[in-house]
């Protein structure tokens, strides 16, 4: 990518890597309603995007995200907290229907309405827990511009292998603050491959007749197999079933989907420092803190290294197993609840576990340094 | 061999429900426009009608409640084949929670059909009044008669700009009235009146159907736009939105050795966000790295503008500012979001408009008429009065920024030269 401009800075904001990625990974749509801190990616993807539609509302976007998905396109769209709370119950039908789409919401500081301008990590919880019969849905979490460029269109892959609604999890001081960055260091995207039902079986197609946990996908545009697509319980025909074994399965495969392929889309850097008992656990904007923080701590000798977990659900088992090789571990998230550590222990937080948070403020190095230190 | 539509005699309604007459008519009236079943994508949702699917040949898409003709127009956006039918089954109460689907679809007069099975009550839940149901209709929840209107879903959709509305009796054959629906270009919409048997005809003991229609005033009809159906007109495309970030030259040089915070703050209107840009891009032609955001109301263009930056000869992890090393304050407005930072301030330097009043701080503090080159342009003057006296950046850098990006002709650049050449 601009080999001949090699080192040359430009000045640019992540919303519009987020969105160049996922148009190169093949998002066919972005279906958009306004909200901040979301605009920026409401506006390149009217750009960008092949089709861009306006919706009236949230609830609209996802079912208007859904016809298209069922018609083999991929769709994406950016919200906040506000819009995405009409979305859930669409979402959930999605998850339940295996129609690939991603979701970037983008974290502002609620509840409600909260403060639309003012960034926040405080959705973490809701994400975990937004499919009726906690099911988990695949969320990935940008940490860096560079993650801007890397996680949409992985999403986006995602999505279609493994027939959900992927979230991409961000927030508004990624997404709307610009930085000086050089664009030639961006690695290629590749455009996903979609795979279909072989058209030439004569076979009766079933569509949610699962291989490798995942069904072959046919749209309702063609002509050749009967298509059914349920958002209600449903059997591998997509017929509604009330509790049969074979809905049940199938109801019971959407979770393991997701949990048993969890191995090809699990990201995370871990630095480490030899010797190291101290482990710094931070993702999304606060990983910028904990960059600064590690450089300052390494630089007064203090042994401490960093994890930056970038798929976040479902929780990679190797997070406990990383953190809990370490005699301190110090979470930071900007949110008053330390969801994160909730997600992976629930109330019983290990007690060499400590915590800074915030809330309407991002958490600075200095916070992280002191709670090191302490 | 000729598929059916519908692959069974045997619905699954209760006895005398309107909804199996739709189902037959409907596939009356495909086989009439000699449509192949695998040629339609019905569309159901939850409510009586959405047993249906079963039943069907065709493509089927069962989704949430009220929302099949959103789920609907998704598909018609998708394709343009003409060959392609989409009809969208939704019940009163679905067209209740999902009016503004309605209103969407036949606004945008998307290619498809919506057909209302419209028997004035919730049947799935229980017989509750739903926003279709007439005035003086029992229901379990209005034992004495709905005391309000229901909604003219007809009258609503065709204002709204659909081609094609009607509303039909759901008795004997409507098969006709259907297809004209279903060959409708743009979007139709068919209101089939009926009685739900189990609990509208319990609860309206000897009204029939006839009767509730001729009381509703909501009697049958048709209703037409001559408008062209929907076609994707999309506006000039970018085919890559990197490949529209200018490259900035590296052409100047700072001696800024560490990084440095600062804020640029003043009145919505008088070139905050301007500025910063200006700072931004000349720091990056001077070998810097750079982040910027803005802070403003909701109401862009009333009360304080304020950018935060940061600079340094290195790569810029955190960007959050508390209490910057620097603040180049233009107005009131500007003062007074950023008094406290001011403030706070225990060194660097508070760049502040002499008009201003100066709030305590440990900050070193210059004060100069910025807003003498008219207050649109007092924070362009400033970031330059900055450049100038801090010494970070070069004016030059900035000159060649303005210059780059061809704002020269819209700032008066004579009257800031001229201004900045009187800077002592």
């Amino acid at each position: 990518m601009q080999e001949n401009k090699k080192g040359m800075q430009t000045l640019t904001d992540a919303s519009r890597l987020i969105i160049e990625s996922m148009a190169r990974a093949g998002a066919d749509a972005f279906i958009g309603y306004p909200i901040t801190p979301a605009n920026l990616l409401y506006l390149y993807g009217s750009q960008r995007m092949p089709l861009m539609l306006a919706a009236p509302d949230e609830i609209t976007t996802l079912q208007w995200m859904s016809g298209l998905a069922a018609a083999g396109k991929i769709p994406v769209t950016a919200t906040s907290f506000p819009g995405y709370a009409l979305m859930i119950e669409s979402i959930n039908m999605a998850y339940m229907m295996e129609l690939p789409m991603v979701i970037v919401l983008v974290q502002r500081l609620g509840p409600a309405t909260g403060t639309a301008t003012c960034g926040a990590q405080g959705d973490l919880s809701l994400l975990r827990g937004q499919i009726s019969g906690g099911h988990p849905l695949p969320v990935l979490c940008t940490s860096s511009f560079r993650d801007c460029w890397t996680l949409p269109a992985k999403a986006l892959e995602l999505a279609v292998n493994l027939r959900t609604p992927v979230v991409l999890l961000t927030s508004k001081e990624m997404v709307m603050t610009s930085k000086s960055f050089d664009i030639s260091v961006l690695p290629e995207i590749e455009k996903v491959e979609r795979k279909y039902y072989d058209m030439k079986c004569d076979g009766k197609y079933k569509p949610y007749k699962p291989t490798d946990w995942v069904p072959d996908f046919l749209p309702v545009t063609q002509s050749k197999h009967q298509v059914r697509i349920n958002a209600s319980t449903h059997d591998q025909l997509g017929l509604l079933q009330h509790s049969t074994e074979e809905a049940m399965n199938n109801t019971r495969r959407l979770e393991e989907k997701i949990v048993k392929r969890a191995h090809e889309y699990t990201w995370y850097e871990l630095d480490e420092m030899q010797e190291a008992n101290t482990l710094v656990v931070a993702y999304g904007i606060t990983t910028a803190a904990a960059k600064d923080a590690l450089g300052q701590l390494r630089a007064e000798g203090e042994k401490v290294s960093l994890l930056i977990p970038k798929t976040l659900i479902p929780v990679p088992e190797v997070y406990a197993e990383i953190m809990d090789s370490y005699s301190k571990v110090v979470v930071a998230e900007e949110n008053i609840n330390n969801q994160f550590s909730e997600l992976l222990y629930g109330v019983r937080k290990p007690r060499n576990h400590r915590f800074v948070g915030s809330m309407g403020k991002m958490i600075t190095p200095q916070q992280i340094i002191e709670e090191v230190k302490a | 061999m000729k598929v059916p539509f519908l692959n069974t005699d045997t619905l699954p309604y209760c006895k005398g429900c309107g909804h199996s007459l739709i189902a037959k008519n409907t596939a009356k009236a495909l086989e009439k426009l000699n449509y192949q079943p695998l040629d339609v994508i019905m569309v159901t949702d939850i409510g009586c009608h959405g047993i249906i699917d079963k039943c069907l040949n065709t493509h089927t898409v069962h989704g949430l409640h009220g929302r099949s003709t959103a789920l609907g127009a998704g598909i018609s956006f998708a394709t343009d084949d003409p060959g392609k039918k989409i009809i969208v089954f939704i019940g009163d109460g679905g067209s209740t929670i999902g009016l503004q689907h309605i209103m969407e679809a036949s606004r945008l007069n998307l290619n498809m059909t919506v057909v209302v099975h419209n028997n004035y009550l919730y049947g799935m839940t229980g017989g509750q009044t739903s926003g279709l149901t007439p005035t003086g209709f029992n229901t379990t929840t209005s034992f004495d008669g709905n005391p309000f209107e229901g909604y003219d879903i007809c009258a609503l959709s065709h204002t709204a700009g659909a081609a094609y509305v009607s509303r039909i009796m759901g008795i004997c054959d409507f098969s006709d009235n259907l297809a004209i629906a279903f060959s409708t270009k743009g979007f139709s919409l068919v209101e089939v009146l009926e009685i739900c048997p189990s609990y509208g005809m319990k609860l309206n003991p000897r009204r029939k159907l006839a009767e509730i229609v001729e009381s509703s005033g909501r009697k049958p009809g048709e209703w037409t736009n001559n408008r062209e159906p929907y076609e994707l007109h999309q506006g000039q495309k970018n085919q890559d939105l990197l490949a529209t970030l200018p490259l900035i030259k590296k052409g100047f040089k700072s001696y800024l050795k560490k990084p440095l915070s600062m804020v640029v703050s003043g009145s919505a209107g008088e070139g905050v966000q301007l500025s910063a840009g200006l700072i931004s891009k000349a720091a990056i032609s001077s070998g810097l790295h750079i982040s910027q955001k803005g802070s403003y109301p909701v109401t862009v263009g009333v009360g304080f503008s304020t950018a935060e930056l940061n600079l340094s000869p290195g790569h810029i992890n955190f960007h959050g500012i508390n209490v910057p090393d620097m603040i180049i304050v233009t107005s009131q407005d500007g003062l007074a979001h950023n008094r406290k930072r001011i403030e706070a301030m225990k060194s660097g330097k508070v760049f502040i408009d002499s008009s201003l009043e100066v709030p305590q701080t440990g900050a070193d503090v210059i004060r100069y008429d910025f807003r003498s080159v008219g207050e649109r342009n007092a924070s362009v003057f400033a970031v330059f009065f900055w450049a100038l006296k801090s010494g970070i950046i070069s004016t030059e850098s900035l000159f060649k920024v303005i210059q780059d990006e061809g704002k020269g002709d819209k700032l008066p650049m004579d009257k800031i030269k001229d201004a900045l050449s009187k800077v002592k």
